[in-house]
Protein backbone atom coordinates (compact mmCIF):
# COMPACT_ATOMS: atom_id res chain seq x y z
CA UNK A 1 0.00 0.00 0.00
CA UNK A 2 1.54 3.24 -0.97
CA UNK A 3 1.27 5.32 2.41
CA UNK A 4 -1.30 8.14 1.29
CA UNK A 5 -2.47 10.36 4.34
CA UNK A 6 -5.21 11.18 1.76
CA UNK A 7 -8.36 9.11 0.89
CA UNK A 8 -10.28 9.09 -2.25
CA UNK A 9 -12.43 11.48 -1.06
CA UNK A 10 -9.85 14.20 -0.46
CA UNK A 11 -8.19 13.26 -3.61
CA UNK A 12 -11.61 13.95 -5.57
CA UNK A 13 -11.99 16.95 -3.61
CA UNK A 14 -8.62 18.07 -4.85
CA UNK A 15 -9.07 17.50 -8.33
CA UNK A 16 -12.79 18.73 -8.54
CA UNK A 17 -11.08 22.63 -7.96
CA UNK A 18 -9.19 22.21 -11.50
CA UNK A 19 -10.73 24.76 -14.24
CA UNK A 20 -11.95 23.80 -17.70
CA UNK A 21 -8.79 25.86 -19.37
CA UNK A 22 -11.06 27.44 -22.16
CA UNK A 23 -14.07 28.03 -19.65
CA UNK A 24 -12.18 28.84 -16.12
CA UNK A 25 -15.86 29.49 -14.38
CA UNK A 26 -16.53 25.89 -14.62
CA UNK A 27 -14.31 23.09 -13.05
CA UNK A 28 -13.63 19.80 -14.59
CA UNK A 29 -15.82 17.27 -12.12
CA UNK A 30 -19.01 20.44 -13.20
CA UNK A 31 -17.95 19.24 -16.91
CA UNK A 32 -18.12 15.93 -15.97
CA UNK A 33 -14.72 15.23 -17.32
CA UNK A 34 -13.50 13.66 -13.63
CA UNK A 35 -14.63 10.46 -13.73
CA UNK A 36 -12.77 8.08 -10.81
CA UNK A 37 -10.47 8.08 -8.62
CA UNK A 38 -8.36 4.67 -7.58
CA UNK A 39 -5.50 4.77 -4.96
CA UNK A 40 -3.89 1.11 -5.13
CA UNK A 41 -0.85 -0.43 -3.65
CA UNK A 42 1.54 1.33 -6.46
CA UNK A 43 0.05 4.57 -7.59
CA UNK A 44 -3.20 6.63 -7.83
CA UNK A 45 -5.28 6.28 -10.79
CA UNK A 46 -6.85 9.24 -12.42
CA UNK A 47 -9.66 8.12 -14.90
CA UNK A 48 -10.95 10.74 -16.65
CA UNK A 49 -12.93 11.16 -20.21
CA UNK A 50 -12.73 13.30 -23.06
CA UNK A 51 -15.44 16.03 -24.22
CA UNK A 52 -14.50 15.72 -27.87
CA UNK A 53 -12.18 13.28 -29.31
CA UNK A 54 -9.88 16.00 -30.26
CA UNK A 55 -10.47 18.35 -27.57
CA UNK A 56 -7.17 20.38 -26.96
CA UNK A 57 -7.81 20.66 -23.78
CA UNK A 58 -7.16 17.28 -22.36
CA UNK A 59 -3.70 17.37 -22.29
CA UNK A 60 -3.80 20.35 -19.97
CA UNK A 61 -6.17 18.18 -17.89
CA UNK A 62 -3.79 15.88 -17.59
CA UNK A 63 -0.93 18.12 -16.87
CA UNK A 64 -3.10 19.98 -14.41
CA UNK A 65 -4.09 16.72 -12.59
CA UNK A 66 -0.62 15.72 -11.89
CA UNK A 67 0.47 18.96 -10.84
CA UNK A 68 -2.12 19.59 -8.47
CA UNK A 69 -1.46 15.92 -6.71
CA UNK A 70 2.40 16.47 -7.24
CA UNK A 71 1.18 19.62 -4.76
CA UNK A 72 0.23 17.31 -2.59
CA UNK A 73 2.98 15.07 -2.41
CA UNK A 74 1.68 12.45 -4.66
CA UNK A 75 4.25 11.58 -7.06
CA UNK A 76 2.62 8.03 -8.28
CA UNK A 77 -0.01 9.36 -10.47
CA UNK A 78 -1.66 7.38 -13.68
CA UNK A 79 -4.11 8.92 -15.97
CA UNK A 80 -6.54 6.90 -17.47
CA UNK A 81 -8.44 7.49 -20.25
CA UNK A 82 -11.78 6.37 -20.77
CA UNK A 83 -13.98 6.42 -23.97
CA UNK A 84 -17.48 4.70 -22.63
CA UNK A 85 -19.75 6.06 -21.37
CA UNK A 86 -19.16 8.63 -24.04
CA UNK A 87 -19.30 11.86 -22.89
CA UNK A 88 -22.55 13.54 -22.71
CA UNK A 89 -23.17 17.24 -22.22
CA UNK A 90 -26.30 15.16 -19.98
CA UNK A 91 -24.29 15.11 -17.03
CA UNK A 92 -23.32 18.82 -16.38
CA UNK A 93 -25.02 20.27 -13.40
CA UNK A 94 -28.07 22.81 -13.07
CA UNK A 95 -25.25 24.82 -11.48
CA UNK A 96 -22.44 24.54 -14.25
CA UNK A 97 -25.26 25.57 -16.94
CA UNK A 98 -25.86 28.29 -15.08
CA UNK A 99 -22.09 29.61 -14.23
CA UNK A 100 -22.01 28.72 -18.07
CA UNK A 101 -24.65 31.36 -18.70
CA UNK A 102 -23.22 34.23 -16.39
CA UNK A 103 -20.02 33.87 -18.49
CA UNK A 104 -21.80 34.77 -21.03
CA UNK A 105 -22.10 31.33 -23.07
CA UNK A 106 -25.57 29.61 -23.42
CA UNK A 107 -25.80 26.43 -22.13
CA UNK A 108 -26.92 23.41 -23.72
CA UNK A 109 -30.62 23.20 -24.01
CA UNK A 110 -31.53 19.58 -22.85
CA UNK A 111 -34.15 17.54 -24.32
CA UNK A 112 -33.48 19.64 -28.20
CA UNK A 113 -33.34 17.93 -31.29
CA UNK A 114 -29.89 18.88 -31.66
CA UNK A 115 -29.37 15.21 -32.30
CA UNK A 116 -31.06 15.25 -35.34
CA UNK A 117 -29.23 13.55 -38.44
CA UNK A 118 -29.21 15.42 -41.66
CA UNK A 119 -30.88 18.73 -40.53
CA UNK A 120 -30.69 20.88 -37.92
CA UNK A 121 -34.37 21.30 -36.02
CA UNK A 122 -35.81 25.08 -36.16
CA UNK A 123 -37.53 24.62 -32.82
CA UNK A 124 -35.33 24.73 -30.76
CA UNK A 125 -34.90 28.00 -28.47
CA UNK A 126 -31.54 28.96 -27.48
CA UNK A 127 -31.65 32.21 -25.20
CA UNK A 128 -28.96 34.72 -25.44
CA UNK A 129 -26.92 35.06 -22.45
CA UNK A 130 -26.78 38.58 -22.39
CA UNK A 131 -30.51 39.81 -22.71
CA UNK A 132 -31.81 36.65 -21.96
CA UNK A 133 -34.01 36.99 -25.47
CA UNK A 134 -35.20 34.30 -27.48
CA UNK A 135 -35.30 35.65 -30.51
CA UNK A 136 -31.79 34.34 -31.62
CA UNK A 137 -30.34 33.11 -34.51
CA UNK A 138 -27.55 29.92 -35.63
CA UNK A 139 -25.26 31.73 -37.51
CA UNK A 140 -22.52 27.99 -37.54
CA UNK A 141 -22.64 24.90 -35.87
CA UNK A 142 -18.82 25.18 -35.12
CA UNK A 143 -17.80 27.55 -33.00
CA UNK A 144 -14.50 29.15 -30.96
CA UNK A 145 -14.18 25.27 -29.85
CA UNK A 146 -15.08 22.39 -31.07
CA UNK A 147 -18.11 22.08 -28.08
CA UNK A 148 -19.50 25.47 -29.30
CA UNK A 149 -21.75 26.86 -31.98
CA UNK A 150 -21.95 30.32 -33.15
CA UNK A 151 -25.14 32.23 -32.41
CA UNK A 152 -26.09 35.69 -33.08
CA UNK A 153 -28.99 37.64 -30.88
CA UNK A 154 -31.93 39.29 -33.07
CA UNK A 155 -32.54 41.54 -30.17
CA UNK A 156 -28.73 42.75 -28.98
CA UNK A 157 -27.55 41.47 -32.03
CA UNK A 158 -24.42 39.96 -30.05
CA UNK A 159 -22.95 37.44 -31.41
CA UNK A 160 -22.52 34.37 -28.51
CA UNK A 161 -21.60 30.88 -28.01
CA UNK A 162 -24.17 27.95 -27.33
CA UNK A 163 -22.53 25.28 -25.81
CA UNK A 164 -23.74 22.02 -27.83
CA UNK A 165 -25.56 19.01 -26.74
CA UNK A 166 -24.13 16.04 -27.76
CA UNK B 1 -4.34 -14.57 -40.93
CA UNK B 2 -4.41 -14.27 -36.97
CA UNK B 3 -7.50 -12.09 -35.27
CA UNK B 4 -4.85 -9.75 -34.32
CA UNK B 5 -3.40 -8.63 -37.84
CA UNK B 6 -6.43 -8.02 -38.48
CA UNK B 7 -7.92 -6.11 -36.51
CA UNK B 8 -4.55 -4.03 -36.58
CA UNK B 9 -5.12 -3.34 -40.03
CA UNK B 10 -8.55 -2.74 -39.56
CA UNK B 11 -7.69 0.18 -36.56
CA UNK B 12 -5.55 1.59 -39.41
CA UNK B 13 -8.54 1.49 -42.18
CA UNK B 14 -10.34 3.54 -39.89
CA UNK B 15 -8.01 5.17 -38.09
CA UNK B 16 -5.84 6.71 -41.54
CA UNK B 17 -9.45 7.69 -42.98
CA UNK B 18 -9.76 9.97 -39.87
CA UNK B 19 -6.26 11.43 -39.77
CA UNK B 20 -5.94 11.76 -44.12
CA UNK B 21 -9.58 13.53 -44.19
CA UNK B 22 -8.33 15.61 -40.68
CA UNK B 23 -5.23 16.64 -42.78
CA UNK B 24 -7.32 18.10 -45.41
CA UNK B 25 -9.91 19.94 -43.45
CA UNK B 26 -7.06 21.36 -41.88
CA UNK B 27 -5.26 22.84 -44.81
CA UNK B 28 -8.69 24.86 -44.96
CA UNK B 29 -7.17 26.74 -41.96
CA UNK B 30 -7.22 30.59 -43.17
CA UNK B 31 -8.67 29.87 -46.69
CA UNK B 32 -12.08 29.29 -45.72
CA UNK B 33 -14.59 31.02 -47.62
CA UNK B 34 -15.93 32.98 -44.70
CA UNK B 35 -14.70 33.38 -41.57
CA UNK B 36 -17.55 31.10 -39.72
CA UNK B 37 -16.84 28.33 -42.73
CA UNK B 38 -12.92 28.55 -41.71
CA UNK B 39 -13.37 27.65 -38.11
CA UNK B 40 -15.93 25.10 -38.72
CA UNK B 41 -13.77 23.63 -41.24
CA UNK B 42 -10.68 23.17 -38.53
CA UNK B 43 -13.41 22.36 -36.01
CA UNK B 44 -13.96 19.00 -38.24
CA UNK B 45 -10.48 18.54 -38.74
CA UNK B 46 -9.79 18.24 -34.91
CA UNK B 47 -12.87 16.27 -34.25
CA UNK B 48 -11.20 14.21 -37.26
CA UNK B 49 -7.69 13.97 -35.85
CA UNK B 50 -8.69 13.06 -31.92
CA UNK B 51 -10.76 10.14 -33.78
CA UNK B 52 -7.23 9.05 -35.91
CA UNK B 53 -5.55 9.15 -32.61
CA UNK B 54 -7.68 6.79 -30.40
CA UNK B 55 -7.63 4.13 -33.24
CA UNK B 56 -3.65 5.08 -34.10
CA UNK B 57 -3.04 4.22 -30.69
CA UNK B 58 -5.00 1.07 -30.36
CA UNK B 59 -3.70 -0.52 -33.13
CA UNK B 60 -0.13 0.35 -31.86
CA UNK B 61 -1.14 -1.55 -28.49
CA UNK B 62 -2.61 -4.54 -30.37
CA UNK B 63 1.13 -4.57 -32.45
CA UNK B 64 3.16 -4.19 -29.01
CA UNK B 65 6.23 -3.20 -30.85
CA UNK B 66 5.85 0.24 -28.64
CA UNK B 67 4.89 2.50 -31.76
CA UNK B 68 2.90 5.73 -30.34
CA UNK B 69 -0.23 7.70 -32.34
CA UNK B 70 2.28 9.54 -33.33
CA UNK B 71 4.73 6.92 -34.82
CA UNK B 72 2.19 5.48 -36.71
CA UNK B 73 0.67 8.94 -38.00
CA UNK B 74 4.16 10.14 -39.27
CA UNK B 75 6.44 7.42 -39.53
CA UNK B 76 5.03 5.46 -41.59
CA UNK B 77 5.33 5.38 -45.59
CA UNK B 78 2.60 6.24 -48.20
CA UNK B 79 2.18 2.25 -48.58
CA UNK B 80 1.34 1.24 -45.48
CA UNK B 81 -1.51 3.79 -45.39
CA UNK B 82 -5.17 2.38 -44.85
CA UNK B 83 -7.30 5.09 -45.81
CA UNK B 84 -10.73 5.78 -48.22
CA UNK B 85 -9.76 7.22 -51.55
CA UNK B 86 -12.24 9.91 -50.90
CA UNK B 87 -10.53 10.61 -47.87
CA UNK B 88 -7.23 11.69 -49.95
CA UNK B 89 -9.11 13.74 -52.76
CA UNK B 90 -7.94 17.44 -53.30
CA UNK B 91 -10.05 20.06 -51.75
CA UNK B 92 -10.83 21.52 -54.75
CA UNK B 93 -13.26 24.06 -54.26
CA UNK B 94 -15.35 24.49 -51.23
CA UNK B 95 -17.78 22.47 -52.98
CA UNK B 96 -16.11 20.08 -53.91
CA UNK B 97 -14.99 19.94 -50.18
CA UNK B 98 -18.64 20.14 -49.61
CA UNK B 99 -19.54 16.82 -51.91
CA UNK B 100 -16.34 14.84 -50.65
CA UNK B 101 -17.06 15.82 -47.07
CA UNK B 102 -20.77 14.56 -47.40
CA UNK B 103 -19.83 11.32 -49.07
CA UNK B 104 -17.41 10.49 -46.74
CA UNK B 105 -19.28 11.23 -43.18
CA UNK B 106 -22.51 9.47 -44.53
CA UNK B 107 -20.67 6.29 -44.54
CA UNK B 108 -18.88 7.16 -41.59
CA UNK B 109 -21.72 8.14 -39.89
CA UNK B 110 -23.81 4.42 -41.19
CA UNK B 111 -20.59 2.27 -40.13
CA UNK B 112 -20.08 3.79 -36.78
CA UNK B 113 -24.00 3.67 -36.20
CA UNK B 114 -23.33 -0.34 -36.72
CA UNK B 115 -19.55 -0.07 -35.19
CA UNK B 116 -21.39 0.51 -31.63
CA UNK B 117 -22.68 -2.46 -31.31
CA UNK B 118 -19.12 -4.43 -31.86
CA UNK B 119 -17.99 -7.28 -29.92
CA UNK B 120 -14.51 -5.15 -29.29
CA UNK B 121 -14.84 -2.72 -26.35
CA UNK B 122 -12.37 -0.59 -27.79
CA UNK B 123 -14.10 -0.17 -31.10
CA UNK B 124 -17.43 -0.03 -29.71
CA UNK B 125 -16.70 2.91 -27.43
CA UNK B 126 -14.71 4.40 -30.16
CA UNK B 127 -17.88 4.28 -32.13
CA UNK B 128 -20.28 5.51 -29.85
CA UNK B 129 -17.86 8.64 -29.18
CA UNK B 130 -17.13 9.49 -32.47
CA UNK B 131 -20.35 8.91 -33.84
CA UNK B 132 -22.23 11.95 -31.93
CA UNK B 133 -19.29 14.05 -33.76
CA UNK B 134 -19.73 12.79 -37.23
CA UNK B 135 -23.62 13.61 -36.65
CA UNK B 136 -21.99 17.54 -36.82
CA UNK B 137 -20.00 16.75 -39.72
CA UNK B 138 -23.16 14.87 -41.78
CA UNK B 139 -25.38 17.54 -41.15
CA UNK B 140 -22.72 20.49 -41.94
CA UNK B 141 -22.28 18.82 -45.69
CA UNK B 142 -25.66 18.22 -45.75
CA UNK B 143 -27.29 21.68 -45.36
CA UNK B 144 -24.48 22.76 -47.31
CA UNK B 145 -25.64 20.53 -50.35
CA UNK B 146 -28.44 21.82 -50.55
CA UNK B 147 -27.87 25.53 -50.17
CA UNK B 148 -25.27 25.34 -53.39
CA UNK B 149 -27.19 22.67 -55.20
CA UNK B 150 -30.46 24.19 -54.66
CA UNK B 151 -29.05 27.65 -54.64
CA UNK B 152 -27.82 29.60 -58.03
CA UNK B 153 -27.46 27.56 -61.21
CA UNK B 154 -23.76 28.14 -61.34
CA UNK B 155 -23.66 26.40 -57.69
CA UNK B 156 -25.66 23.89 -59.03
CA UNK B 157 -23.68 23.19 -61.81
CA UNK B 158 -20.71 23.24 -59.69
CA UNK B 159 -21.34 20.88 -56.98
CA UNK B 160 -23.37 18.56 -59.39
CA UNK B 161 -19.82 18.48 -61.33
CA UNK B 162 -18.56 17.67 -57.98
CA UNK B 163 -20.33 14.78 -57.71
CA UNK B 164 -19.60 13.55 -60.96
CA UNK B 165 -16.22 13.30 -60.22
CA UNK B 166 -16.22 12.42 -56.75
CA UNK B 167 -18.42 9.29 -57.59
CA UNK B 168 -15.88 7.23 -58.79
CA UNK B 169 -14.30 6.71 -55.26
CA UNK B 170 -16.86 5.65 -53.51
CA UNK B 171 -16.79 2.08 -54.31
CA UNK B 172 -13.60 1.68 -52.14
CA UNK B 173 -15.56 2.22 -49.11
CA UNK B 174 -17.29 -0.46 -49.06
CA UNK B 175 -14.89 -2.76 -50.34
CA UNK B 176 -14.14 -5.80 -48.03
CA UNK B 177 -11.46 -9.21 -47.62
CA UNK B 178 -10.38 -11.70 -45.53
CA UNK B 179 -9.57 -8.68 -42.73
CA UNK B 180 -13.55 -8.56 -42.60
CA UNK B 181 -14.28 -12.06 -43.35
CA UNK B 182 -12.33 -12.80 -40.12
CA UNK B 183 -13.52 -9.77 -37.76
CA UNK B 184 -17.19 -9.90 -38.85
CA UNK B 185 -17.13 -13.81 -37.86
CA UNK B 186 -16.03 -12.31 -34.48
CA UNK B 187 -18.45 -9.63 -34.29
CA UNK B 188 -16.05 -6.96 -34.54
CA UNK B 189 -16.44 -5.60 -37.53
CA UNK B 190 -20.08 -5.08 -39.80
CA UNK B 191 -20.68 -5.76 -43.43
CA UNK B 192 -20.37 -3.15 -45.68
CA UNK B 193 -23.05 -4.25 -47.66
CA UNK B 194 -25.52 -3.22 -44.97
CA UNK B 195 -23.46 0.00 -44.52
CA UNK B 196 -24.05 0.72 -48.38
CA UNK B 197 -27.61 0.16 -47.89
CA UNK B 198 -27.95 2.62 -45.25
CA UNK B 199 -25.58 4.94 -47.16
CA UNK B 200 -27.27 4.62 -50.48
CA UNK B 201 -30.96 6.08 -48.10
CA UNK B 202 -28.94 8.58 -47.09
CA UNK B 203 -27.21 9.91 -50.07
CA UNK B 204 -30.53 10.01 -52.45
CA UNK B 205 -32.60 11.67 -49.60
CA UNK B 206 -30.15 14.82 -49.32
CA UNK B 207 -29.24 14.37 -53.45
CA UNK B 208 -32.96 14.95 -53.76
CA UNK B 209 -33.62 17.61 -51.63
CA UNK B 210 -30.99 19.59 -53.48
CA UNK B 211 -32.13 18.54 -56.70
CA UNK B 212 -28.86 17.01 -57.57
CA UNK B 213 -28.79 13.96 -60.00
CA UNK B 214 -27.19 10.95 -58.78
CA UNK B 215 -24.71 9.67 -60.64
CA UNK B 216 -24.77 6.32 -62.54
CA UNK B 217 -22.45 3.88 -60.96
CA UNK B 218 -19.92 3.11 -63.36
CA UNK B 219 -16.22 2.36 -63.15
CA UNK B 220 -14.83 2.35 -59.59
CA UNK B 221 -11.31 2.80 -58.50
CA UNK B 222 -10.30 0.80 -56.10
CA UNK B 223 -7.54 0.80 -53.63
CA UNK B 224 -7.70 0.71 -49.91
CA UNK B 225 -7.69 -2.85 -49.10
CA UNK B 226 -4.15 -3.05 -50.43
CA UNK B 227 -3.30 0.60 -49.37
CA UNK B 228 -2.69 1.32 -52.97
CA UNK B 229 -3.36 5.03 -53.66
CA UNK B 230 -3.89 7.92 -56.12
CA UNK B 231 -1.45 10.31 -56.61
CA UNK B 232 -2.44 12.72 -54.38
CA UNK B 233 -1.64 11.09 -50.64
CA UNK B 234 2.31 11.20 -51.34
CA UNK B 235 2.02 14.54 -51.58
CA UNK B 236 0.13 15.15 -48.29
CA UNK B 237 1.75 12.77 -45.87
CA UNK B 238 4.96 14.68 -47.45
CA UNK B 239 3.91 17.57 -46.01
CA UNK B 240 2.57 16.22 -43.04
CA UNK B 241 5.43 14.48 -41.83
CA UNK B 242 7.68 17.46 -42.68
CA UNK B 243 8.08 18.18 -39.01
CA UNK B 244 8.71 14.72 -37.56
CA UNK B 245 11.11 13.64 -40.73
CA UNK B 246 13.16 17.08 -40.52
CA UNK B 247 13.20 16.82 -36.64
CA UNK B 248 13.05 13.10 -35.91
CA UNK B 249 14.07 13.68 -32.17
CA UNK B 250 11.04 16.88 -31.70
CA UNK B 251 9.32 17.08 -28.60
CA UNK B 252 6.67 19.04 -27.74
Amino acid sequence: MVSLKYTKDDIWGFLAEIPDPEIPVITIEELGVLRDVEITSEKVIITITPTYTGCPAMKLFEDEIISTLKSKGIEKVEIKMVYSPAWTTDWMSKTAKEKLRNYGISPPVKGTEDKGVLFSSDKKIVKCPQCNSSNTQLKSQFGSTACKALYQCNDCLEPFDYFKCI
Amino acid sequence: MEKKDALINYCLRLGDSSLILGQRMAEWCSNGPILEEDIAMTNLSLDLIGQARTLLTYAGELEGKGRSEDDLAYRREEREYYNTLLSERPNGHFGDTVVRNFLHSAFSYHLYQALKNSSDEMIAAHAAKSLKEVTYHLRHSSEWLIRLGDGTTESHEKVQESLDNLWEFTGDLFEMNEVDEILIKEGIAVDLNTVKNDWDKTINEVLDRATLTRPQDAYMHSGRLEAVHSEYLGHLIAEMQFLQRAYPTAKW
